[in-house]
């Protein structure tokens, strides 16, 4: 799964900085019904968690209301130069991840 | 006098019929809070739900959900729920938000199926639950149809 995290490389101690997270997914609800008139099984990223050096700091359970292609927005304080782990997993059991590091100066 | 103590009792009668419609209100909602809650219904504030008042597309309606909170490490939002209660499925999602997360604030894009009240519910560390509400129109309209 594609995905387009947003962290800045490099923030001041104790500065707020943005997290943006999109991720390339049909999010498909489970109401739309194929051209042979058969239910489209609800497929949707269920669990997404972000931690920071293996703390949590954010995570989201979703259903079929979030829109394709989540995007997810937040704000975190730069305690500690580190590392963000992104974590998502959808009803078909795909996973996904993506890392991003954050130095603080 | 007798005309005039009944039109009275009737008119006071007549008056308090919406406030306390809308006092109890739906009881499928409150049945929904509580499920959520585990219990306690929310004290309606300190949530506010930004969306644009008019969405004209009910498949990615862009949310700001901002909670009037220090994010303190004694008083902070632990929980932001996000419900769309004309939607297939009422609840939209659920964030919560650990001790690094410094704004009581999450952007999204949700769905929307029919014109409607967005909530959000937050909790509080003090264990609380606020929320709030913004009304939105949608003009096409997602979920339901096809494509």
């Amino acid at each position: 799964m594609l995905a387009r995290i947003q962290v800045p490389a490099q923030a001041r101690q104790g500065e707020i900085v943005t997290i943006r997270i999109a991720i390339q997914h049909p999010m498909e609800t489970g109401y739309r019904i194929d051209h042979f008139g058969r239910r489209i099984a609800r497929n949707v990223i269920h669990t997404l968690a972000v931690r920071f050096g293996g703390t949590e700091v954010f995570s989201a359970d979703m259903g079929s209301g979030v829109a394709a292609n989540p995007f997810l927005q937040f704000h975190v304080r730069a305690q500690a130069s580190g590392e963000f782990s992104f974590e998502w997993v959808d009803d078909s059991g795909a996973r996904g991840s993506e890392r991003a590091t954050l130095t603080v100066v | 006098m007798l005309h005039r103590r009944r039109f009275l009792l009737a008119a006071t009668t007549l008056a308090a019929v919406p406030l306390l419609a809308h006092a109890q209100s739906d009881p499928r909602r409150l049945a929904l809070l509580r499920e959520i809650t585990g219990g306690p219904l929310p004290a309606a504030g300190r949530v506010l739900v930004d969306t644009p008042p008019l969405a004209d597309n009910g498949h990615s309606v862009p949310v700001r959900i901002a909670v009037d909170s220090p994010m303190s490490a004694a008083d902070r939002v632990q929980q932001i729920v996000i419900l769309a209660e004309r939607n297939p499925r009422p609840v939209v999602a659920r964030y919560a938000l650990g001790p690094l997360c410094a704004r009581a604030e999450i952007s999204t894009r949700i769905r929307l199926a029919d014109i409607q009240e967005v909530v959000a519910l937050a909790r509080m560390s003090d264990g609380s639950w606020w929320m709030g509400g913004t009304r939105v129109i949608v003009t096409e309209l997602a979920c339901l149809e096809d494509g």
